[in-house]
């Protein structure tokens, strides 16, 4: 299976309205991969994310074409169990929100969706969610306590937990430090390192810094479409296209 | 900050003056509040004793207590509540989470909407008419609460529907990216965050419907005994309250009657405004 | 599982849309019996002198509601002239003059007073309002002035809350434009605010008059109730709710029919209103 591409996406376009946000990109994914899907605000990437699980099914008016495969399957295709989806797929979104309930049910919100509702095998599962996102130590003695008190940092890592409590296969991160202080930014870029080690990991970026900081391979997109991919040391240092150079040298963006 | 102004009055004076005026008419409505307040209670709060409340009326309520009467309203009142509000939430939800194309939402709103614009005097017409004639329940516990139930629905609906929709977008994305269904989220994240609201909406209607009187008095009847069941006619705190001071049967009695409903309403109404409130501060 | 998953979504959001048509449903009804139950009389006697017929005298068959037509247009009128500005006044003093804290305080009392029994209101008409007109302005008391005072108050509320509402929905960007250019609030009201609220004000108008239209206990205990034609705001008067209310318990066979047909006239007029409201907010949000 290592040959095969997690993610494919071919010639995938998609619509808001009558107004196209994803003129045909073409990319592969690999397993345990971590790619960092870079772009000024505007680029599509966003939408690019949020295709990947179909969460943009829930705004109206939109749609898409082309295909969108994950392990070979169309996700778009009919009969898809996009719950289902969604589980493997999971999301960490730009803003740190924590549900208002404790820490320990944030956690353990989507395995008991899941219908997972025995007690030690929850707490398992949150401790392991916690410890994978770096937060137990921090948060091991409050499980009970309202997850807003979390500061901004501690929330998005929860988030993070969040996901990897219904054990996804990838992970998709939609600017995940945009509202973070620079240490707790740090923290997040690092997990990520973590995280692809089991994990397939697809980040969302505006910030060239940051992709450059976080490594891994790039795709540069803009105005809906995908310029260029590559690894970060090529994009940054040999970029084949004259945009992503002027992105990446802050000519624009 | 004095400045050259054009000729005429003084505008800081209108100002003042036109300030003075509205404030006025707003101590004028509160003093109208306090005014029934008191008057009710000053006249009726000594006749409100415990036997008052616990016995049964004497000599078509001239003396004696309400005691049948609060079952009445109780009994009317919460099954009206238990009918409604399951309902209302249900026609909420689905109107703010379940809806793509618009004809649908669009009639069940216009339906929402046109109740709230009907009389009372109309669902009493309709109840006597559908509930107690045509469907033979009637004068009784059932009719009324089940007219009751049409007249406090679209409260109900609307309430909810502004408590659904102030729940946070991002909660629901959440929820739906961890894989939940569309009904996982509604019941996981989106009620349980409306739900003060839910039960403020909820509250409120039950003000409404326990003052309710040209409804219940054509739909429940005015029995003064107990009901044994749910097929027996009763007589609500209003109602009883209407005809005591209506024919002049007992002003004391009617006095009393009055206190308990006001104070009812009061404590119903401040409990429904303090959940906002508690919950309000709670989440911020 | 993830099949019986899905099968109890559907399921659920059928059941959902099924709930959600009940309030149509009802509505239907309504009209449905309402009209059913009231159109024999008023085909029988004719709409026209149904509508204009100034006698109503059951007992001999003979049936015409202007009386009560022109009693509640006359009742609801007053209330609004009543209403309107004491209801105005307050919401602007709520919305744009009184400190954050004093209208924490006022706005609750406001609903509060909607929350008041209408029997309550009609009493307190009845043992203050009523001896009081009786006593210093002449006549029985029982009258249009009484019943529209009650019903003034009683429609204060929802006409506070809306046009607050109104009042809010200007954006802050008018009144801090104005008050930058010098001008008091008084004449940022006046001349903006006032303005820019003006669908949201005619729509609480027009719901406080249906509300003051649809009202029968409180009316019942202060209008005096006769079958005449009110000479004087003195002068006792029935409305089309309150024919309804008085007549129903005892009435049978085409005299109850008559009672319906009543109901049939104020449905048709409150529907009216209902679209007049609905055109003048502009297709807002206009229930309350």
């Amino acid at each position: 299976m290592e040959g095969s591409p997690k993610i494919l996406a071919r010639d995938f376009r998609f619509y808001y309205g009558q107004h196209c946000a994803l003129k045909g990109i073409d990319l592969e994914i690999r397993r345990n991969q971590l790619l960092t899907i870079m772009g000024p605000s505007g680029s599509g990437k966003t939408t690019f994310l949020r295709s990947l699980n179909r969460l943009n099914d829930l705004i109206p008016g939109t749609r898409m074409e082309g295909s969108l495969e994950i392990d070979g399957v169309d996700i778009y295709s009919h009969g898809v169990d996009v719950a289902e989806l969604r589980r493997r797929v999971g999301m960490v979104f730009a803003l740190p929100v924590a549900l208002p309930m404790s820490i320990f049910d944030n956690v353990a919100y989507g395995p008991r969706k899941r219908g997972i509702l025995n007690k030690q095998k929850l707490q398992d599962i949150v401790e392991k969610a916690l410890r994978d996102a770096i937060l137990w130590d921090e948060v091991k003695d409050r499980l009970c306590d309202h997850a807003g008190r979390l500061s901004g940092g501690q929330q998005q890592r929860l988030s993070i937990a969040r996901v990897l409590a219904v054990e996804p296969e990838i992970i998709l991160l939609d600017e995940p430090t945009s509202g973070l202080d620079p240490l707790s930014t740090l923290k997040i870029e690092d997990l990520l390192w973590e995280l692809v080690r089991s994990y397939t990991v697809v980040l969302v970026t505006h910030n060239p810094l940051q992709s450059a900081r976080v490594g891994g391979d790039i795709a540069f997109f803009l105005m809906g479409e995908l310029v260029e991919t590559g690894p970060s040391s090529e994009i940054f240092t040999r970029p084949k296209d004259k945009r992503t150079e002027d992105y990446v040298s802050g000519k624009f963006g | 900050m004095k400045q050259e102004r054009a000729k005429g009055p003084d505008q800081h004076v209108v100002n003042r003056r036109m300030t003075a005026v509205f404030a006025g008419a707003a101590m004028m409505t509160v003093g109208v509040l306090i005014f029934i307040v008191v008057y009710i209670l000053n006249r009726g709060l000594h006749i409100v004793t415990p036997s008052f409340l616990s016995e049964a009326p004497r000599q078509m309520g001239r003396a004696g207590g309400i005691y049948p009467a609060i079952v009445g309203s109780i009994l009317v009142t919460g099954i009206a509540v238990l009918i409604a509000a399951p309902v209302g939430v249900a026609t909420a939800i689905y109107l703010t989470e379940y809806t793509r194309e618009d004809r649908l939402p669009r009639i069940v709103r216009f339906g929402t909407e046109s109740l709230a614009g009907i009389p009372s005097i109309i669902f009493g017409l309709f109840g006597f008419l559908f509930f107690v004639i045509y469907l033979d329940l009637g004068w009784s516990v059932l009719s009324g609460a089940l007219t009751l139930s049409a007249m406090i629905l679209p409260t109900i609906v609307r309430t909810s529907e502004e408590a659904i929709r102030a729940v946070p977008n991002a909660y629901r994305e959440i929820s739906y990216a961890l894989g939940s269904t569309r009904w996982q989220t509604v019941t996981g994240v989106v009620l349980p965050t409306a739900l003060p609201g839910i039960v403020t909406g909820v509250v409120l209607a039950v003000g409404r419907s326990i003052g309710e009187t040209a409804v219940v008095i054509f739909t429940a009847g005015t029995s003064l005994r107990l009901p044994k069941s749910l097929l027996d006619p009763v007589r609500t705190l209003p109602v009883h309250f209407y005809i005591l001071a209506r024919e002049g049967i007992s002003l004391d009695n009617a006095y009393g009657t009055a206190a308990v409903l006001i104070i009812l309403v009061l404590v119903i109404n401040i409990t429904a405004y303090s959940v906002v409130n508690r919950f309000a501060a709670r989440s911020r | 599982m993830r099949y019986a998953v899905r099968y109890k979504e559907a399921i659920i959001e059928k059941a959902l849309v099924v709930i959600a048509l009940s309030a149509i449903a009802v509505l239907g009804l309504i009209i449905l019996f309402v009209f059913k139950e009231g159109s024999p009389v008023m085909a029988r006697v004719g709409v026209i002198r149904f509508i204009s017929g100034t006698k109503w005298a059951p007992s001999r068959g003979v049936f015409g509601i202007l009386p009560m037509i022109l009693g509640s247009v006359w009742v609801t009128l007053g209330a609004l002239a009543i209403g309107v500005p004491l209801g105005l006044a307050c919401a602007i003093f709520l919305a744009e003059m009184a400190p954050a804290r004093v209208s924490s305080i006022l706005k609750p009392s406001v609903e509060l007073l909607a929350g008041i029994p209408s029997v309550v209101y009609g009493f307190i008409g009845l043992v203050v309002l009523v001896p009081f007109i009786r006593r210093w302005l002449g006549g029985p008391g029982f009258s249009v002035l009484a019943a529209a005072i009650v019903l003034g108050i009683m429609v204060l509320p929802t006409i506070i809350s809306i046009s607050f509402d109104a009042f809010k929905a200007v954006p802050a960007a008018y009144r801090e434009g104005m008050l930058a250019l010098g001008a008091t609030k008084w004449q940022a009201i006046r001349m903006v605010i006032l303005p820019a609220a003006r669908p949201g004000i005619i729509a609480a108008v027009i719901l406080g008059l249906g509300r003051a239209i649809g009202e029968t206990m409180a009316v019942i205990m202060v209008a005096g109730n006769s079958t005449k034609i009110p000479s004087s705001a003195l002068a006792p008067v029935r409305t089309l709710t309150s024919n309804i209310a008085l007549e129903m318990g005892y009435a049978t066979g085409e005299h109850r029919e008559a009672l319906l047909a009543t109901g049939m006239v104020l449905f048709v007029v409150i529907a009216l209103l209902n679209v007049a409201a609905r055109l003048f907010a502009g297709g807002g949000r206009v229930s309350r």
